[in-house]
Formats: C-alpha cells, sequence, structure tokens
C-alpha cells in the first residue's frame, strides 16, 4: 500500500535533484532550467499529496498556480537565454563571468 | 462595486496596465513617452485610491488577502517609489534607442505584484504575489539587450530567483501538509498547539530562506551585487527600493501574523541574519570600484538594520521596521538618482567612484546632495538616517536583546567607512574631468526633494510619520 510517507520521499529525492542540478552543472543553463521544472514538480507532489491525505481542497489549487506559473517562468526563462546566448554565442554556465565579486 | 472597494488599487493597476500594454503593443516605439507618463498616473492614482475603505477593510476574499493599515502604509511608499524608477529611466534609455514602452507596464505590474505580497494573508496569495513582482522584475533586469551585462544579470536574477521560489514553495508544502491550512491565522493557531514539530520547523526555515533571498539577506544576497550592477541603472534604482520595501514587509507579517506563537523558533534565525547582512554588506563593500555595487553592498547592509527591529517582535519592533523602510526608500532612490545624473560629455552613463573624484569643485550642488545621502545611508547623527537606526536598537533594547543592538552599532561605525570614502573622493581629491549631468529637471526636483527630507529638515517627519507607523503595525497585533 502506497501511503503518504511514499510521496513525500519521492517528492524530497526530486527536491534534492533538482537542487543539486543548479549547483553541481557548470556546463549548460538549459540543464538548470530543468532542474528548476523538477523543484517545483516535486513541490506539487508534495502539495498533491498533502491535499489528498487531509482531505482538503487548498493544496490542489496551488498545485494549479505553481503549474501555471512554472509555464510562465519557462517562457521568461528561455527569452532571457536567447538574450544571453546572442551576446555571447554560448549558454555554458561558466561564461556567466562579466561581472564577479 | 462594494464587494471589491477593498482591492480598489489593485484593480487600478492591473485593469490600467493591461490597457496600457496594448497601447504598447499598438504604438511600439513611438508610444513610450505616453505610456511612460500614463503609468506614472495610474500609480499615482492608487496611491490615492488607497484613502477610504482599502485602508480598513480587513480580511476580504476569504482571508485570502487583508486591506488593512499595514498594507496601506506599504503601498503609499512603494506606488510613489514605483512611479519615480519611471520618470527615472525617461531620458536614460532614450539615448540609446532602445527605450520601448514594455519598462513601465512591466513595472506596474510589478507593482501590482508587490501589493498582492504586502496584503497577503495566505500562503497562496503570498505565493503568487512575489510571483508576479519576481516574473516582471527578471524581465526588466535583462532589460538592455544590447549590453552583455544587462543579459548576464538577467539570468543570474532568474536561476537564482527560481531556486529560491522552489524552496519557498516547498516550505510551503510542509506548512500545509502539517497544519492543514494555508491561512495566517490559522497557521497560528496551529503553532500555538505547544512546540512545532519537525516538519514544521523545516518549513519555516524553507519559507524564511525564500523570502530572505527576496530581500537580498545574507546568506541569500549573492545575486544582489552581479544583479545590480548589470541591470539598467533605473532597473536597479527600483530593485533596491519598492520590492525590497515588499519583501521585508512581507516577511514581517509571516513573521508575527502567521509564525508568531514561534518566536523563539524564528528569532535566532532573523537575528543571525541580521547581524551577517550588516556586517557582510559593510565588508563587501570595502573593495568596489562600481558605485551601483556600492549601493548593492548598501542596502543588503540596510536591510539587516531593519531586520533588528523584526527581531525584536512585538509592536514596538514591526513600527521601527516601517518607519526604517520607509526612510531608507527615500535614501536609496536619492543616491540613484544621483547616479543616473552622472553621464560622460557624450551621453555615457558613468558609473565607477574615480569619476567622481573632486566633484565638490567642479558641481557642488550636486556634490553636497551625494554627500548627504552617502551620510544618511551611513546613519549620521544631524541626518534623518540616524532616527530610524535609533529606533530599530530602541526596540532591540526594549525587547532585552542589548547585545543584539550593540553589534547593530558596532555595524554602523564598520559601514560607515566606505560611506564616507565617496565623500572623500569628492571633496579632497584632486577634480577629473566634469562629467555632463542630465537634463531631466523632473530627476533633479526629486533628488532636491529628497535631500530635503534625509536633510535635518526631516526630523519634522518625526512625529506623522512615527504615528502612522505605530498605527500600521498594530494591525498586525
Amino acid at each position: 500500500m502506497i501511503g503518504l510517507a511514499h510521496y513525500l520521499t519521492v517528492a524530497a529525492i526530486l527536491f534534492t535533484i533538482g537542487v543539486l542540478g543548479i549547483f553541481l552543472n557548470r556546463r549548460n543553463v538549459i540543464l538548470m532550467l530543468m532542474a528548476i521544472e523538477l523543484i517545483l514538480l516535486a513541490v506539487n507532489i508534495n502539495l498533491v499529496a498533502f491535499s489528498a491525505y487531509l482531505g482538503d481542497l487548498t493544496g490542489q489549487v496551488l498545485a494549479m498556480f505553481v503549474l501555471t506559473v512554472a509555464a510562465a517562468e519557462a517562457a521568461i526563462g528561455l527569452a532571457i537565454l536567447v538574450i544571453f546566448f546572442r551576446r555571447r554565442g554560448s549558454i555554458a554556465v561558466d561564461d556567466a563571468t562579466r561581472m564577479h565579486g | 462595486m462594494g464587494r471589491f472597494a477593498p482591492l480598489l488599487p489593485e484593480l487600478i493597476l492591473s485593469i490600467g496596465g493591461t490597457i496600457l500594454m496594448l497601447v504598447a503593443a499598438f504604438t511600439g516605439r513611438r508610444g513610450s513617452g505616453l505610456t511612460s507618463w500614463l503609468s506614472v498616473a495610474l500609480l499615482i492614482a492608487a496611491t490615492f485610491a488607497l484613502m477610504g475603505a482599502p485602508s480598513h477593510a480587513g480580511p476580504v476574499f476569504d482571508g485570502l488577502i487583508a486591506a488593512d493599515l499595514f498594507a496601506s502604509f506599504g503601498k503609499a511608499i512603494m506606488f510613489p517609489a514605483a512611479a519615480i524608477a519611471i520618470i527615472a529611466a525617461h531620458g536614460w534609455f532614450e539615448h540609446d534607442h532602445e527605450h520601448s514602452s514594455e519598462y513601465a507596464v512591466l513595472i506596474v505590474f510589478s507593482a501590482v505584484g508587490m501589493s498582492v505580497m504586502v496584503s497577503a494573508t495566505s500562503l497562496v496569495s503570498l505565493y503568487v504575489g512575489l510571483e508576479l513582482q519576481s516574473l516582471a522584475a527578471y524581465v526588466l533586469a535583462s532589460y538592455r539587450r544590447s549590453d552583455e551585462r544587462s543579459a548576464e544579470a538577467g539570468l543570474k536574477y532568474f536561476v537564482l530567483g527560481a531556486l529560491a521560489s522552489g524552496i519557498l514553495l516547498y516550505g510551503i508544502s510542509l506548512l500545509y501538509g502539517f497544519t492543514g491550512t494555508m491561512n495566517f491565522t490559522g497557521l497560528a493557531s496551529a503553532f500555538g498547539r505547544g512546540a512545532p514539530s519537525l516538519g514544521l520547523l523545516f518549513g519555516l526555515v524553507f519559507l524564511l530562506a525564500g523570502l530572505a533571498f527576496k530581500a537580498s539577506v545574507v546568506p541569500f544576497h549573492m545575486w544582489t551585487p552581479d544583479v545590480y550592477e548589470g541591470a539598467p541603472t533605473p532597473v536597479t534604482a527600483f530593485f533596491a527600493s519598492a520590492p525590497k520595501v515588499a519583501a521585508v514587509l512581507l516577511a514581517t507579517r509571516v513573521c508575527i501574523e502567521a509564525l508568531g506563537p514561534a518566536t523563539e523558533a524564528w528569532r535566532q534565525i532573523v537575528i543571525f541574519a541580521a547581524l551577517a547582512s550588516i556586517f557582510l554588506g559593510a565588508v563587501g563593500a570595502f573593495g568596489q570600484t562600481n558605485i551601483k555595487r556600492l549601493l548593492a553592498y548598501s542596502s543588503i547592509n540596510n536591510v539587516g538594520f531593519a531586520l533588528i527591529g523584526l527581531a525584536a517582535a512585538g509592536p514596538q519592533g514591526a513600527s521601527s521596521v516601517l518607519f526604517y523602510m520607509a526612510v531608507y526608500i527615500v535614501m536609496t532612490l536619492g543616491a540613484f538618482l544621483c547616479v543616473l545624473w552622472m553621464r560622460r560629455p557624450d551621453g555615457e552613463p558613468v558609473e565607477t567612484i574615480a569619476s567622481l573624484s573632486g566633484l565638490s569643485q567642479t558641481r557642488p550642488a550636486f556634490a553636497a546632495a551625494i554627500a548627504i545621502f552617502m551620510f544618511s545611508l551611513a546613519g549620521i547623527p544631524p541626518l534623518f538616517g540616524f532616527w530610524p537606526k535609533l529606533l530599530v536598537f530602541n526596540a532591540a533594547v526594549a525587547s532585552g536583546y542589548v547585545a543584539l543592538a550593540v553589534a547593530g552599532i558596532v555595524g554602523t561605525v564598520v559601514g560607515a567607512y566606505y560611506y564616507l570614502k565617496i565623500v572623500k573622493v569628492m571633496y579632497m581629491d584632486d577634480p577629473v574631468e566634469p562629467f555632463e549631468r542630465a537634463r531631466e529637471p523632473i530627476q533633479g526636483f526629486l533628488i532636491l526633494l529628497a535631500a530635503v527630507i534625509v536633510s535635518p529638515l526631516g526630523y519634522l517627519l518625526i512625529g506623522p510619520l512615527g504615528a502612522l507607523t505605530d498605527r500600521a503595525a498594530g494591525a498586525l497585533f
């Protein structure tokens, strides 16, 4: 029987993978965008699991908002990435070093 | 209409902003002046709409939003700051031939997000407001498409901002799961039922971490210098003022309204963040040569002082946070308007501290204005910036945190070094080639107004402003 704890564990693992994906990845900004999606989806699993467990709809409503915002965020992220690529001709994370300190 | 009356400012801004976006789409670059001034008019109208129903309607929409005096106070300082960010861009982008109308519209949408943030009384509206503000801000940071630094600033801000939102959301999901509610009052009663469980503590820490990022508080400040340097200067002025106030006010409301019974749990976190921000903001600014980077560290430093007031909790502490942010927004906007005035004769913006050398001889009035803002940001007594610092220290002492206040005062002294360095460069060093000043009478007037407010004349405001912040803070208790 799959219970609340299983869902929470999966979400926690996905969340950790997402956070590590942002910090350990040095090659590609697109991978970072994917890691961000992973974090948001992990949160959604959490919200829906809690919502079903508690018998309360608010969590699912927030999950809908998260999905919508994630779509808008991906659109804006890719647009910024395109600007960056046009200027630098690269999307490697290590190339984002015009400013540091 | 009666049901929507408490939302009047947000309605004006969101409906007006949507219409302006259509105007912008149809008029293109030609309409940039029109949309800018209409956006300023919208923000002023929204400020006036705060009077009446929106300031005392209490919880509306089933407790998602509270239209109380605390929220109205925040909006009354954020809307004018957003309008000034639009006025500040006038003439700055025109030079680059890339001023399109979307700039003003994005600021209006960001203002809607901020006003939802300060009135949020539920984790749902908190998240939606925060994201509306942030998504507009990511675009604004990378607004100068021809500039490599602007694109890089946008990218860094976006990636780290999205990560912070994810962490915040994870905290929200944990708080929801362990309390069964998203309402601040519901959360408060869940926290009031004895010692918080491990899940609740994790949720609290994640939520505060996400908010700390938005307010650029140490240890989540690493994006601030890069983004402030790379973003176009009017956008930097905006980032340092209104969204920062929104984030601090939101954190105040969350800590007091939702997490009030768990004060002992979040207080240590806030104290650590406050002291770390004050000292890192002061030390990090030491070797900087770019004035925008320097002001970025200055803003980190200043938020640290506001957090001392939050750590004091209680009505006096909350009132001192509001007072601090109200004065901070004037000082910061004044300083950034001065930076916007610095141009080379060919019209290129100047950003280095070295170019200020000997300014007192070439442009005495301008040098005096910068000196006033720097002394005030440092909190040196005759100027108004001293008073809010005194208020937060007072609040800390009143709640028994004498050591915290002492550490804050030591931090003020350390921080004064780099503000004084700028004054020294302007008044003691040999003059370099003078730069052109921008021919913007309205911006000149705004600099003058800000300088008068932070000058010792500002002390006349202590009575009315203090009474207002006390009443606004009272709305939380």
